[in-house]
């Protein structure tokens, strides 16, 4: 078939059309938010520790008993109508004292890994950027902490500055911090030398640009996932030193103190364990599937 | 010729210093810009002339020499403030478009960083508008301000890289293989738009490459360099025409010719340092052999230079 020439036409070309992006803008942590919400076990991980949050702040409120009332006519009743977790040795509701506990072990967590956050980012921001010998200084010194025996260190802790809240963090974040500065480091020592780092370099930018602008948004992810593994393991740790006597003193109670005390009696009154158990585990639970996830969402290698 | 916007005297840039790895960069090299010039600077991988650039911009500290700009001594300390108002003056484009832009930050924000780091717009209108006009200047359009650096391809990246350095309004811009990492077709887009922007704002550039036919395209006045040395520096045509150094010779034996027949009997020349049989006591210096062409010789070779040079 002939076409002739006049059925054409010249319709010519927009240089602007030529540079246009049809695909819509997704900024990084939108494109990290879709991928983690595929993921269906770190999605039943936020959902858990939602829940466990909301009853922790609501959960005292729910029952009519308060969690440091003792009541020595109902000691040790099991789980019904009335106590709905049971009581304690000394007649408290445990459901009262879960939620209360819920409080102290995920303020625990939080506060631990909020503390190592700051504390990591600064000490290991600074090492990585500065290199040489403040680098070799600070690198040393964190190792010097690391190798001081955990326990000893907290039990030290508790003797000289008694038992609280606290005294408790205080000593699960003296060595804590140095894992994520350590991570901080790493990436920061990493990006550094990267162009867009020494393009902000070359317009003038100062450390706190630099750091604020250009190293830390980049070290982000590791820095989540970190945090995200912290809490677990400082909950766990509160409940460790609990179960050893180092913990809260009564009538304050967190997971660990409870399961503590209810060890002894697990043979008649396993429900004065099993509670807060469950909850420790839970919780741990849903803070790692959160924090494997998050993981695999900002790894940009697993992007399909 | 024009006057010397840029004198370098004697810069060296060694690393490891006082360890048995000391490596000599950057060996002593003595070069000028003029204003409103390209010089293209070349040689193979690893000669120096990255870090000749990177030291020319203070991103590394000078192990000695100086660079002058304007007549100024840009190097040696500086109050912040003095550094400040040079940052603004001499401006870099980078190598690789896919690391040279944050990926956690927007078009806008990267190209008003040099903006925000100087001050140069009163209200977020103004910096928004003056982002727009960059982008436009680059052949980019202002749609693309609020997008992330990767959703571009290789050379709207590299041409959102020259925005950001045009930004601060430099006199002088050091291009550190801005086009090793593209495309061939976007190669010629990106020189093409950085000849453009020469002319109309009247830049300086020194644009560092190894792509010997490229940079014959672009540039005015070529330098050789050689193990941190600066071995030849001369006009461009001259230097294509009468390369004297056999360093230069090698080099410009190996580019291909477009050409099956001329090709075929294309002969490389292998460049073997022993050829100087330098003595101990001769001066090896950079020596003009017609004006504005300097080979890095000794008095001997000089003679034998000038006869050769027709």
């Amino acid at each position: 078939m002939e076409i002739s020439k006049e059925k054409f036409q010249i319709v010519g070309t927009r240089s602007t059309e030529a540079e246009k992006i049809s695909k819509p803008s997704l900024s990084f942590w939108k494109d990290v938010s879709i991928r983690f919400r595929k993921n269906k076990l770190a999605m039943f991980g936020v959902v858990l520790l939602i829940l466990l949050i909301i009853m922790a702040i609501f959960g005292p409120y729910m029952t009519k008993f308060d969690y440091r009332t003792n009541n020595l006519v109902n000691t040790n009743k099991p789980p019904g109508s009335m106590h709905w977790f049971g009581t304690d040795d000394l007649g408290r509701d445990v459901f009262a004292r879960t939620w209360q506990g819920a409080r102290i072990s995920l303020f625990i967590g939080i506060a631990a890994a909020a503390v190592d956050f700051f504390i990591g980012v600064f000490w290991g921001g600074l090492a990585g950027y500065k290199g040489g010998r403040i680098d070799e200084f600070m690198m040393r010194f964190a190792d010097v902490l690391w190798g001081i025996p955990y326990l000893l260190l907290v039990i030290l802790f508790m003797v000289v500055m008694g038992q609280s809240l606290g005294t408790m963090i205080l000593a699960m974040t003296i060595t804590g911090w140095i894992n994520m500065a350590r991570i901080v480091r790493g990436q920061v020592l990493s990006l550094k030398s990267q162009e867009y780092v020494l393009a902000s370099k070359t317009l003038g930018a100062g450390l706190q640009r630099i750091m604020g602008k250009h190293l830390i948004p980049n070290t982000m992810g590791p820095i989540l996932v970190t945090m995200t593994l912290t809490v677990p393991s400082a909950i766990f740790t509160e409940a460790f030193l609990s179960y050893l006597g180092l913990g809260l003193t009564p009538p304050l109670a967190s997971w660990g103190t409870m399961a503590s005390d209810g060890l002894p009696a697990i043979k008649y009154y396993p429900w004065r364990l099993f509670f807060p158990a469950t909850f420790i585990c839970l919780t741990i639970f849903a803070f790692n599937v959160i924090g494997d996830g998050l993981r695999d969402a900002l790894d940009p290698r697993l992007r399909k | 010729m024009a006057e010397k916007l840029i004198e370098i005297k004697n810069l060296k840039q060694y690393f490891n210093v006082g360890r048995p790895n000391l490596v000599k960069a950057v060996d002593g090299v003595t070069f000028d810009i003029y204003k409103g010039e390209t010089l293209g600077l070349v040689g193979e991988s690893g000669c120096g002339k990255s870090t000749t650039g990177r030291t020319i911009i203070r991103l590394y500290d000078a192990t000695a020499g100086e660079v002058f700009f304007d007549g100024e001594n840009v190097h040696g300390k500086k109050s912040a403030k003095e550094l400040k108002k040079f940052n603004r003056k001499m401006q870099m484009i980078f190598q690789d478009p896919y690391a040279s832009l944050n990926p956690r930050m927007t078009v806008a924000d990267i190209i008003a960083e040099g903006i925000d780091i100087h001050g140069l717009a009163k209200t977020r209108k103004e910096r928004m508008e003056r982002v727009y006009e960059l982008l436009e200047t680059v052949g980019l359009n202002k749609e693309h301000a609020n997008r992330y650096p990767h959703e571009f391809s290789g050379g709207q990246r590299q041409r959102i890289g020259i925005a950001r350095a045009l930004a601060v309004e430099p006199e002088f811009i050091i291009a550190d293989e801005p086009i090793s990492a593209l495309d061939v077709s976007i190669q010629a887009q990106v020189v093409n738009l950085m000849k453009k922007l020469q002319r109309e704002k009247g830049l300086t550039y020194l644009f560092i490459a190894h792509d010997l036919s490229m940079v014959k395209y672009i540039s005015d006045r070529i330098g050789v360099m050689y193990y941190g040395k600066l071995v030849e520096i001369a006009p461009a045509e001259d230097l294509y025409k009468n390369p004297l150094h056999p360093y230069t010779k090698s080099l410009l034996s190996a580019i291909p010719i477009p050409d099956p027949e001329s090709e075929r009997t294309r002969k490389r020349i292998t460049y073997n340092p022993s050829v100087h049989n330098y003595g101990d006591n001769e001066d090896v210096t950079m020596r003009e052999i017609s004006p504005g062409h300097f080979v890095l010789c000794s008095a001997k070779e000089f003679e034998q230079y000038k006869q050769q040079y027709r």
